[in-house]
């Protein structure tokens, strides 16, 4: 039988029991620790749309997270101060509604991927990792100068954004309602990876010609898979600006996109939860190993090499065994 | 005469200094199996490439159905109905017998940004398929995966995917290379009755298949057609003779 299946719905299970059980026993810590998980987990989930269907390697997926955590701090810091954006030649005001910032968060992700893609996938293999990379960089840099938003201070939001009928400042309702989006989007992915759409991506990622030879140009379909997948990592970078109520050019460092990259491989690349498995693994040995050693990342540099080693479908892959073509 | 479905107009390709299509014309009318041999190093590899969009010619034309093709790549002659099998299997490997064919009749039938709806689930597609897998005989390995097939089951497979795309044209090449004795024969049989629903290009080493089935042949001897014609016409050419078939065996 299929343990997979079995698997990810104990890896949801863990995630949603760790947080209750903390907040029966008043720690609000963990909660946050949780959602941090569940965030991030998000961002992997866009990267590995890209990375793990795809076979794109983007190195440049902070750009996205940095995006989205922007789009949140400029509505909201501009709402606080009570400053319209713009006045002319509309009236656009900042906004403390979550819903609102999160369509900003993912429109400006996508159409960043759609324009930072449509340059980058003209190229394959390294060149697409530094052009990636290259790009990603740009927009660090930019929002270092860019004193009108904090520069290299970043941005402090006061209060947390509101979500109509919710309490957003109380932990565990924060949570679940970021939760309820991871659910909904690796829903989506699920999806998404049976549909035709899915098929020819992943055809394409293991052999391109045969792809081009049925009649399906591949340049639009990874264009399309790129685009997706920067606007989920962008309602990430959203959410995570709005969990740690700060953005900074950080979210937009190469360590970021080598971070999200890290949480896929760790939980198994083009693993519809790997991406949840690897964030989870990586918070956890964040917390217990960061508190033995200020050198944590070391043990993580040896985990993550014993992982490209040994275990290449991550975590879920030594859990799961191979992968199993869908049905 | 007929119209001739595809029609290739003085096509010249060189690498450098290697000339590897010299003035090539050569056409292919409906219902016919045209045969392309030649020995190794002929350029017959690379006159595919170009025929199917890979690689583009340095100066003469290729037209389908009467239309000049010569600039689209091959994505768009695909979607025209070129149906090409290749010389090395070319599959996506990771996935099932099954998907590749589906994937084909998902390039046959295009409308290929849908997300949310299960391809797999599809029943247009999968009767598609599956009946292009019966055809080759690989009906009982649809659930395997593509990697774990012999060598000859891929090459059935490269037919049946192409089969699914019902095209208006068949370029194979060497669709027998290690089919082994008994496959060879299966495959001409089937070839033999294929050539109905669209006619085929076919590159091919195995000489009894060649003059079993062929209608016309071309032979292809340094980047040039060196004749063409019936089997017994090439058979008795003696320039051919003299640089492919050998002068003992060519009886």
């Amino acid at each position: 039988m299929r343990r997979e299946p079995l698997i990810n719905a104990a890896i949801l299970a863990v995630l949603l029991a760790v947080p209750l059980w903390a907040w029966w026993t008043d720690e609000p810590f963990t909660i946050t620790l949780a959602t941090r998980v569940v965030i991030l987990a998000l961002a992997g989930v866009g990267l590995n749309l890209a990375l793990g269907l795809g076979g794109m390697v983007s190195f440049g997926h902070a750009m996205f997270f940095g995006i989205g955590g922007y789009a949140m701090g400029i509505l909201a810091s501009q709402a606080q101060d009570y400053e319209p954006l713009m006045e002319w030649p509309i009236l656009i005001e900042g906004t403390k509604s979550m819903p609102v910032i999160w369509l900003t968060a993912i429109v400006f992700s996508a159409l960043g991927a759609l324009a930072v893609g449509a340059l980058s996938l003209r190229t394959t293999g390294v060149y697409f990792i530094m052009i990636t990379l290259a790009f990603g960089q740009m927009f660090y840099y930019f929002a270092i100068s860019w004193p009108a938003y904090g520069g290299e201070d970043g941005l402090s939001i006061y209060v947390r954004n509101e979500f109509p009928g919710l309490n957003t400042l109380d932990p565990i309702q924060f949570f679940a309602l970021c939760f309820a989006i991871l659910l909904a989007v690796l829903f989506f992915m699920s999806r998404l990876a049976k549909s035709a759409f899915g098929l020819a991506l992943v055809a394409a990622r293991q052999n391109q010609e045969r792809v081009q030879t049925v009649g399906i140009g591949v340049y639009r379909l990874r264009l399309a898979a790129f685009t997706i997948s920067g606007a989920i990592t962008g309602l990430a970078g959203a959410l995570f600006a709005d969990l740690n109520r700060f953005v900074s050019p950080t979210m937009f460092s190469w360590q970021t996109s080598g971070e999200i990259m890290v949480f896929v491989i760790l939980g198994g690349v083009g693993r519809l939860y790997g991406p949840v498995a690897g964030a989870a693994l990586f918070i956890v040995l964040e917390n217990v190993l960061g508190g033995l050693s200020e050198y944590w990342h070391i043990y993580l540099g040896a985990l993550l090499l014993g992982v490209v080693l040994f275990a290449r479908g991550g975590l879920i892959g030594l859990l799961a065994g191979r992968e199993v073509a869908h049905d | 005469m007929t119209e001739p479905i595809l029609e290739i107009r003085n096509l010249c390709k060189s690498f450098g200094a290697v000339v590897a299509s010299e003035e090539v014309s050569l056409d292919l009318r409906p219902g016919e199996i045209h045969a392309l041999i030649g020995p190794n190093g002929a350029g017959k590899s690379t006159l595919i490439k170009q025929i199917a969009g890979n690689i583009a010619p340095d100066s003469g034309s290729i037209l389908f159905e009467g239309r000049d093709v010569t600039a689209l790549d091959t994505v768009a002659r695909a979607r025209l109905g070129l149906g090409r099998t290749f010389q090395i299997s070319s599959l996506a490997m990771g996935l099932t017998v099954l998907q590749n064919a589906v994937l084909g009749a998902l390039g046959r039938r295009g409308r290929v940004f849908r997300f949310f709806r299960p391809v797999m689930r599809d029943r247009a597609l999968l009767d598609a398929a599956r009946d292009a897998l019966q055809q080759v005989g690989l009906e009982d390995f649809a659930a395997w995966r593509t990697a774990d097939l012999s060598h000859g089951q891929r090459r059935q497979l490269e037919v049946a995917v192409a089969l699914t795309l019902k095209p208006r044209v068949f370029l194979m090449d060497e669709p027998m290379a290690g089919l082994g004795a008994e496959g060879s024969l299966r495959l001409t049989g089937f070839l033999n009755e294929l050539r109905h629903e669209a006619p085929i290009l076919l590159v091919e080493h195995d000489m009894d298949a060649v003059f079993a089935l062929a209608d016309r042949i071309s032979v292809l001897v340094y980047g040039k057609v060196i004749a063409t014609g019936t089997g017994d016409e090439i058979r008795a050419n003696p320039e051919v003779r003299r640089a492919y078939l050998g002068e003992e065996d060519a009886a």
